[in-house]
């Protein structure tokens, strides 16, 4: 990632320099190949190594969440400059008046008397939309929440926020004509909710933390997934393959877009159109054996209830 | 006992960020003392602290609207908490386009000063933050510890020169040695001696000007009788006076020190309605 951004680091000389630029994908020498045709015939070429990686598709289905929230992202970029760089996770819920509240979220009653706590208001007439159940709340990093910010507002592009009960994942949502992004961020699970698994929603089963673990965050599964698609660029999308998507199949292009990316099996052939991104699937290690068993470690405990 | 406090005007709200971003850099926790008419700062010079002491005072009317306070009996019409400066300074550095800014004590699971931010927002009605700091409540049988320290018995006592100069030398001289020594005399001149193995450097001000103590105080008749020209010097760590220097963020209108030779040096910086102590003891 690093060295892809290298490239494009100096973005006003690249604007002056560069006519256009050219992306190719070279499964076989493992070599993602950037050329940037500049002035006067010159032809810049990089030769970036990449690892072909499992793909952590996150499951998710923006129709089904229950609260739905809409704002421009100036609006939650201001919120969150309250918060302390070093902060994990900020907790968002629903409150009485139809207000809104962020504040940073404190894991025990001891850190508790030793941390200042932040909380934020904002009134429902600052958002676009405001479809919250009442009461809600959920429990997310702050981090890439921030990162999320910081392009959502040079874009200038309003924010979506879907939610559902905690341990749900939160999914964030940018919509332009070009660009679509969706962030999928995992949430904090309710102490109180662990005790019955949460309403399986359709797609597939998130495992429900053993008591240890009440606390953490179910699965570190931070996918961001950029589908951009160039208008005019002629090349026709490749073939839906026939997928076994958790939800009906809608008509709509944008949705099938979205599909094919859900529906890929680790090892498919990387897609020819676009790129997906994934910023790091665990945040913070908990142990080695947790990760990868983490759904039978799910079972076990489940049991014990 | 009960603290509450408000602060609407712009000016006054950077004025007290400032003032608590200063004492943030000096301090990590220190103690805050509220009485009805000022507010005080205080780092006692325990041994905890590297033996420095601060003590830093301000009058509440030049920075709060509103200043409500009760201490914990009307005799003892004081409160003292012990704070994290830097929770303040955090809480107050995302409110510099505050419309208010509201200070409170409040118990709900802990002591905590209720710092609650107003700001414009796009909508008809503002935004609020709030921030808890949480905060300890000092019994009074430990007040006694947070009393005003004396000006100590000084053998030379001088105006120091501009802050910002005095900074850069500093800094430059804390590459080469992990202590300075301050030397100053009575006719306006001072020192600041860097020693090592490989290197010695000195930079000398002059002109600097000794401030007129009154003769009355009897503690200070070391001075009185001193050869004008001879230097007391103290060697302080260098890392502490770099960072007084470096956390100022009021713009001082006067700045002395007063140095007792080979024990301990004292600056006091003024402002209108802020006065900043603060003491470094002399290394062995």
């Amino acid at each position: 990632m690093k060295s892809f951004l290298g490239i494009f680091r100096s973005l006003p000389l690249l604007e002056k320099t560069v006519e256009k630029c050219l992306i190719l994908l070279r499964p076989r020498a493992s070599r993602l190949v950037v050329q940037l045709h500049c002035k006067y015939g010159v032809t810049k070429t990089h030769n970036l190594a990449f690892q072909e990686c499992e793909r952590l598709q996150a499951v998710f289905d923006t129709q089904r969440c229950a609260s739905q929230l809409c704002a421009p992202a100036r609006v939650l970029a201001e919120a969150v400059v309250h918060f302390p760089p070093t902060l994990a996770e900020v907790t968002l819920g629903a409150g009485p008046g139809g207000k809104l509240s962020l504040r940073n979220y404190v894991e025990d009653e001891t850190e508790l008397k030793k941390t200042m706590v932040t909380e934020l208001w904002l009134a429902e007439d600052e958002f676009q939309t405001v479809a919250v159940v009442p009461g809600s709340h959920i429990t997310f990093c702050l981090k890439e929440f921030r990162g999320l910010l910081t392009f959502a507002e040079a874009s200038n592009l309003p924010l979506t926020i879907h939610y559902d009960v905690p341990g749900r994942p939160v999914v964030f949502t940018l919509d332009d004509a070009v660009l679509e992004v969706h962030l999928v961020l995992a949430t904090l699970s309710d102490t109180e909710s662990n005790l019955q698994p949460p309403p399986t929603n359709g797609v597939s089963h998130p495992p429900a933390p053993s008591d240890d673990f009440a606390d953490d965050l179910e699965s570190y599964m931070i996918a961001m997934e950029t589908s951009a698609y160039e208008e005019g660029s002629g090349a026709p999308p490749s073939p839906t393959f026939p997928l076994r998507t958790p939800h009906p199949a809608e008509s709509d292009p944008e949705e099938e877009e979205e599909e094919e990316e859900e529906g890929a099996v680790p090892g498919t052939p990387p897609h020819k159109k676009f790129c997906s991104l994934f910023f790091g699937s665990v945040l913070m290690p908990r142990g080695p054996s947790l990760a990868p068993t983490q759904e039978v470690l799910a079972e076990d405990s489940d049991n014990e209830y | 006992m009960r603290f509450r406090a408000k602060i609407v005007d712009l000016a006054c709200l950077n004025h007290f960020s400032r003032v608590v971003n200063t004492i943030a850099k000096l301090a990590k926790a220190c103690t805050l003392r509220l009485t009805a008419g000022k507010l005080y700062f205080i780092l006692s010079d325990k041994v905890a602290n590297g033996g420095v002491g601060m003590w830093c005072e301000l009058c509440q009317g030049n920075f709060f609207d509103e200043f409500q306070m009760e201490g914990v009996a009307p005799e003892h019409n004081e409160i003292y908490l012990e704070v994290v400066p830097e929770n303040l300074s955090r809480a107050l550095k995302t409110a510099q386009s505050a419309k208010a800014v509201k200070i409170k004590l409040t118990n709900k699971h802990c002591p905590c000063l209720r710092v609650a931010v107003e700001l414009p927002s796009l909508s008809s009605s503002s935004r609020i933050v709030t921030h808890d700091i949480p905060v300890g409540v000092i019994p009074r049988r430990l007040w006694n510890d947070f009393r005003e320290p004396n000006v100590p018995d000084f053998d030379v006592s001088i105006y120091l020169p501009v802050l910002k100069t005095m900074k850069t030398v500093v800094e430059r001289m804390k590459n080469l040695s992990n202590s300075v020594v301050i030397e100053a005399n009575l006719s306006g001149e001072m020192n600041l001696k860097i020693e090592t193995d490989l290197v010695s450097v000195t930079t000398h001000f002059k002109d600097l000007g000794n401030p007129p103590w009154a003769s009355v105080d009897e503690c200070q008749d070391s001075a009185q009788d001193r050869d004008l020209e001879s230097m007391a010097e103290a060697r302080i760590d260098i890392r502490k006076l770099q960072q007084l220097l470096a956390g100022q963020q009021v713009n001082p209108t006067k700045a002395l020190c007063n140095i007792v030779s080979k024990r301990i040096v004292h600056f006091i910086l003024l402002h209108e309605d802020v006065s900043l102590q603060y003491f470094i003891p002399a290394l062995a």
